[in-house]
């Protein structure tokens, strides 16, 4: 039985741990920074349209906390590259051909277009026109919001590789089709998301900041209109992300069905299935997906999930089981079982040990290519020794899950509230509540990132390389050691970050009336 | 060649009127100083290059892949 609590601390395992520490953190600096893009946007083009000083000093305001999250999140996501070429070094000797293009597009945008509209944002106020600062305070968000395209396309590729073919002479996956790679579907889904769910979080950020405003009697003008702001901005942000996330779901249904059956603790599928609100799994365990039909204590919404995967209310869902021994989807086509996928995995791995063994003048050399190509889509199962290997950790893709969505809810209704009943938020209690959203969203965040990442194990590549194989031959104190420089480092980042944003906070807007 | 003193005018203004952008610039010479010099050269060695003959690095990566089978 696989236990939470007993980690095999293999190098395998400290190397995800490590990356997993990283690009969270890493994903802390983030959202804010795409939230509060739009939301400076917006106060600054208030001021363009209105003239007045008021909203100069508000979109100042935002601007100011905008370029703390900035600073501190700057290079931050660096690090990932670094354990790539370290620790993960099969891995990205194998996809270098394909994370090339969309990295160097990212690096490109990222250092060009930010750096030069961020400059004029911040020195340019007096020195250039109020369009031009205007649409530089835009472009400084829509260039943040482009390097996050770039490296969600690069990440979406693992979860649904496309656009590609393995060269068993060069041993690397190489790009076939640049538009497939960066526009197929998994991409669009997650980027839209994605982005979504940083608007949201920034949206919060908004009006919690706000509210404390309003609690503290401080700055009242431009509390009031900052809240109304972030909850409109807010609630059109969380209207929309429910429609990307039934799209989200239903494209992991098509793509990652392991993964989805993972979220839901769906260990045998069917027709008409019902979405899981809560049911009692243990968080340190992983269940009997063997024996059980059904997690204990289900309660669910009668024939949600069927719609939310299948966009039919009487769709069709696999279970783990039905995942692992092979099923028909509805349009008659049959899924292969693991054992045959471990089957053609294995014939992968012989054609390339064959292949390479192989002379150029060779006749069989074609053949062996043939064979190579057509098992490709399995290699990674070709390493895997038993069932539990390939199914992820339920608990964590469970409760994961469920903080994301509940977490959506409960944003959605502070933004209506916010929207309709905005004086509330100048009440000790609603104002509390507003403020405590804050690192709730935060958590909420990185909940999405875990059921996306966790869901996906143990495929580095989906179907094709395991974490295992994907993994340098390292000894796991190295890199132990560099996990805890790592947590050392962020932490230290983070307490810089926040002492540095609530001394901001506490300075407040700079409103001329008040001076 | 008015555009180019402007160009420099914006920047030399913006950087000498700092209040809080002098904090964060601190912090991120720092941050980058341990990124780039201690932790990428003293604990992220690029592993291929570093245990891979020069040009025969997709060997090396075929024989790891092959270890683990």
């Amino acid at each position: 039985m696989i236990h939470l609590l007993n980690i095999d601390l293999a190098a395998v395992d400290w190397a995800r741990a490590q990356f997993a520490l990283t690009a969270i953190y890493h994903w802390l600096f983030v959202p804010l920074t795409l939230g509060l893009a739009v939301v400076m946007g917006i106060m600054e083009t208030q001021y363009y349209r209105t003239g007045q000083e008021f909203w100069k000093q508000t979109a100042k305001f935002w601007q100011k906390l905008f370029g703390i999250n900035f600073a501190m999140g700057i290079a931050t996501g660096l690090i990932l590259e670094f354990e790539f070429g370290t620790n993960w070094s099969n891995y990205s000797y194998l996809v270098g051909d394909i994370f090339g293009a969309p990295l160097a597009v990212e690096g490109i945008v990222a250092f060009f277009m930010e750096s030069t509209f961020v400059a004029v944002m911040f020195f340019g106020w007096n020195k250039v026109s109020k369009g031009f600062h205007l649409a530089s305070t835009w472009l400084t968000g829509l260039g943040a919001t482009i390097s996050a395209w770039w490296i969600l396309v690069a990440n979406s590729w693992m979860q649904h590789p496309v656009g590609q073919s393995f060269n068993p002479e060069t041993m690397r996956n190489e790009m076939t089709s640049f538009a497939e790679v960066a526009l197929s579907p998994v991409a669009v889904d997650k980027f839209v998301h994605t982005v979504l769910s940083a608007w949201v979080l920034g949206a919060v950020f908004v009006v919690g900041v706000s509210s404390w405003y309003l609690l503290k009697q401080r700055h009242l003008e431009f509390a009031r209109k900052s809240l109304r702001i972030g909850a409109v901005f807010g609630l059109i942000s969380s209207a929309l992300i429910m429609l990307s996330g039934h799209h989200s779901a239903y494209t992991v249904a098509q793509t990652q069905p392991m993964k989805l059956a993972a979220m839901e603790a769906l260990y045998k599928g069917g027709v008409d299935q019902p979405l899981t609100l809560i049911a009692g799994i243990n968080p340190f365990v992983q269940p009997d997906y063997e024996t059980q039909d059904e997690a204990p204590l289900k309660l669910a919404v009668p024939y949600a999930l069927s719609f939310l995967a299948t966009n039919d209310m009487n769709g069709y869902v696999p279970g783990i089981r039905d995942i692992l021994d092979g099923y028909t989807k509805p349009d008659g086509t049959q899924e292969l079982s693991l054992d045959e996928k471990i089957e053609r995995g294995r014939a992968a791995i012989a054609a390339l040990a064959d292949f390479r063994k192989a002379s150029e003048k060779d006749s069989s050399l074609f053949t062996l290519h043939s064979s190579l190509e057509e098992n490709m889509p399995y290699f990674g199962y070709g390493y895997v020794q038993d069932r539990a290997q390939v199914v992820p950790y339920i608990p964590v893709c469970f409760y994961a899950f469920r903080v994301m969505v509940g977490g959506g809810c409960l944003f959605m209704l502070l933004f209506l509230i916010a929207s309709f009943k905005p004086s509330l938020f100048g009440r000790k209690w609603w104002g509390a509540i507003a403020i405590a959203c804050i690192p709730i969203a935060y958590i909420v965040s990185e909940a999405g990132w875990l059921v996306a990442e966790f869901g996906r194990q143990p495929w580095t590549i989906q179907d094709m390389l395991p974490t295992w194989v994907g993994v340098s031959q390292l000894g796991s104190s190295a890199v132990m050691i560099t996990f805890f420089l790592f947590l050392i480092l962020f932490t230290t980042l983070l307490a810089v970050e926040i002492s540095i944003m609530i001394r901001a906070i506490k300075d407040g807007p700079k409103m001329k009336s008040e001076e | 060649m008015k555009w180019l003193r402007d160009i420099w005018h914006l920047y030399y203004d913006g950087f000498r009127s700092m209040t809080l952008g002098r904090t964060l610039w601190t912090v991120i010479f720092i941050k980058l100083f341990i990124i780039f010099v201690v932790l990428k050269f003293f604990f992220f060695p690029n592993y291929i290059k570093e245990h891979a003959e020069e040009g025969k690095e997709a060997e090396f990566v075929y024989n790891q892949l092959k270890v683990e089978n």
